[in-house]
């Protein structure tokens, strides 16, 4: 399988007075999945679908491989594709719906039809080769459409949501299938969604968008540890937005120094930390009082209300719940990792 | 409460046969009375509507209106398929703003009465004779007017029931041509609404009798309407024979789209 690598600069997009792309860079390195993360209308859908040639850029270059296709239709394009709604085509079985590019292809009906049932069986649906759409289940649908994306050996594979219509053990199930399907076939592969849970547990990388731009782009680890702008931090993982002062590389917050992520101007600011860095012990004395407590199976979150009416939510392993129940005095401790402070 | 359960069922359903029964005879009486007419005299009158030549020999007036509806039929439905199935489908994916005024348009022609749309059409059919001569099949352009609001409403249902800018756009991936992409997807699956415009375009054609004879053309109710003042069992014949094939079409229609979801549904 011939996989490429796939370079975005400068793309512009705009619909009507909106910029769906404000000049967004991306590169793929050749067999590396990316997920591309953001709130609706920041314009991560358009990305996709003008790589796919679905829709056109004002300006900017598409590079994939060493050509760029800015000019080329879709059809022209060889990208796999699938999509948020459901698309496999009603009229034609499951096995019809992985061979219609390999029809198009001129492969011989033997070979197309080999090449369907193997691909059918690599996203675990072999069985239901010959069932109409109808007569399959959401995920179904999207594990045969994404056999038919991949059947014809695209350059790269374009993952536009294809997991939101479906239900929460489906999502998890599916997305796992489909990083090992991607690892197995090492296509090249753009996601686009809006669940970042989804994004960190498959992607090699993660790039958050906003307004039409990457606001930053890592493993998902860096995004999730070191986010690099606010924004970054509240939209991946939950955050307390907490008062502090900043004094040089520390922000004090709750009488607690934490060490900064980039340089800020001293003076007040407000400090986002992960719930997972906010430690609660049962105290008599604490400032703090547990307000709502929320079971997570392994994990539990606490909520607890400061004096100054100020919300903390807390993450603590859901075997020390029984100490915490709602109205116990607490004493909040911050752990000292790095954060991420928006001015003001 | 069982037994007021059964009572009612047993009520309902004779309510039913009732209503199936006198639909039934207000339908099939009318018929039945125009073919008890038509072999009043013997079988003649059937003798010579299945024997075409002496059809065309005794009755020229019929055999031409006949002829005639035949091409107008056959041309009124290729160019209100040919025009409006790639344009509703276009409007859909790429001029979705424009889908009001096409719909506007289309169904204008319901909006007009025939005395009116010849008023307009006959100067144009000075234009069509001047061109292309006065024969009566140029009426199918006519017709392919007068078809729209109902083609139009047919296959804008059929294109409302898929999601045709989805599975465009997956077809397109895939690799298809924009005349695949009608011809292998969308076709297929509007193929209900496709027939349905087809038939009611037809019937349509088959029935329409005030532009035909105004415009000085002869189609079959023309020549049906001319034959009843000299020969009145062949004129009903021939009124009896077109209205059962608009039923075969509409069974026809009917069993095809029901095939297909059962086809569906056990495969």
């Amino acid at each position: 399988m011939t996989s490429s690598g796939v370079r975005l600069s400068a793309l512009r997009r705009k619909f009507g007075n909106v910029h769906a792309l404000d000049g967004l860079d991306l590169d793929l390195a050749p067999g590396e999945l990316v997920a591309l993360l953001g709130p609706s209308g920041c314009g991560k859908t358009t990305a996709l679908r003008i790589l796919a040639g679905l829709e056109d850029a004002d300006s900017g270059r598409i590079i994939v491989g060493d050509r760029d296709i800015a000019n080329v239709p879709a059809n022209k394009r060889g990208m796999g594709m699938v999509f948020q709604a459901y698309s496999l085509f009603p009229h034609l079985t499951a096995i019809e719906n992985v061979e219609f590019g390999l029809r198009l292809r001129k492969q011989s009906s033997t070979v197309r039809r080999r090449r369907a049932q193997e691909m059918l069986d690599l996203v675990g649906i072999g069985a239901h080769a010959a069932r109409f759409p109808q007569q399959l289940s959401g995920g179904q649908q999207q594990r045969v459409a994404l056999a038919r994306a991949l059947a014809f050996e695209p350059s790269v594979l374009l993952l536009d949501e294809p997991l939101s219509a479906l239900d929460a053990k489906v999502r998890v199930q599916l997305r796992e299938e489909i990083r090992r399907i991607q690892l197995e076939v090492g296509t090249t592969t753009l996601f686009v969604t809006h669940d970042q849970e989804e994004a960190l547990a498959i992607a090699d990388r993660v790039g958050v968008m906003r307004a039409g731009q990457l606001e930053q782009i890592g493993s998902p680890e860096d995004i999730y540890r070191t986010p690099a702008t606010p924004f970054v931090a509240e939209f991946v993982g939950l955050s307390n937005r907490l008062a502090g002062r900043v004094t040089g590389d520390v922000v004090e917050v709750l009488d607690t120094k934490l060490p900064l992520v980039g340089s800020v101007q001293d003076g007040p600011a407000t400090a986002l930390v992960r719930p997972e860095s906010v430690d609660v012990t049962a105290d008599p004395a604490g400032a703090g009082r547990v307000v709502a407590v929320s079971f997570l199976g392994p994990l539990a979150r606490v909520t607890v209300a400061l004096p100054d009416d100020t919300l903390v939510v807390a993450q603590l392993e859901s075997a020390r719940l029984p100490e915490l129940p709602t109205g116990t005095a607490v004493r909040v401790v911050l752990r000292p990792v790095p954060v991420v402070v928006s001015a003001g | 409460m069982a037994g007021l359960r059964q009572r009612r069922v047993r009520r309902q359903r004779a309510l039913r046969w009732i209503v199936v029964t006198l639909f039934a005879v207000l339908t099939l009486l009318p018929l039945v009375a125009m073919f008890e007419f038509t072999t009043r005299d013997g079988w003649d009158t059937w003798r010579v509507f299945f024997d075409w030549k002496a059809l065309g020999e005794t009755y020229p007036i019929l055999w031409t209106g006949m002829k005639a509806s035949f091409w107008l039929v056959l041309l009124s439905v290729a160019l209100t398929l040919v025009l409006l199935v790639p344009t509703v489908v276009w409007v859909r994916l790429r001029l979705p703003r424009l889908r009001r005024v096409v719909e506007f348009v289309s169904l204008l022609p319901l909006t007009i009465p025939a005395i009116v749309l010849v008023v307009g059409l006959a100067p144009v059919y000075a234009w069509v004779v001047y061109f292309v001569g006065g024969s009566s099949v140029t009426l199918f352009l006519a017709y392919t007017v007068l078809a729209l609001p109902f083609a139009y409403r047919s296959i804008d249902a059929g294109l409302s029931a898929i999601d045709v800018r989805t599975l465009s756009e997956a077809a397109r991936s895939l690799g298809s041509s924009w005349a695949t992409v009608m011809w292998r997807v969308v076709l297929p699956n509007i193929r209900s609404a496709v027939l349905s415009a087809a038939f009611l375009t037809v019937a349509l054609v088959l029935g329409e009798f005030t532009i035909a004879s105004l415009l000085n053309r002869a189609n079959i109710q023309v020549a049906i309407n001319q034959l009843g003042k000299s020969s009145a069992t062949m004129s009903v014949a021939v009124s009896l024979a077109a209205l059962v094939l608009a039923f075969v079409l509409l069974f026809l229609l009917s069993f095809a789209g029901r095939r297909r979801n059962r086809e569906r549904k056990t495969s």
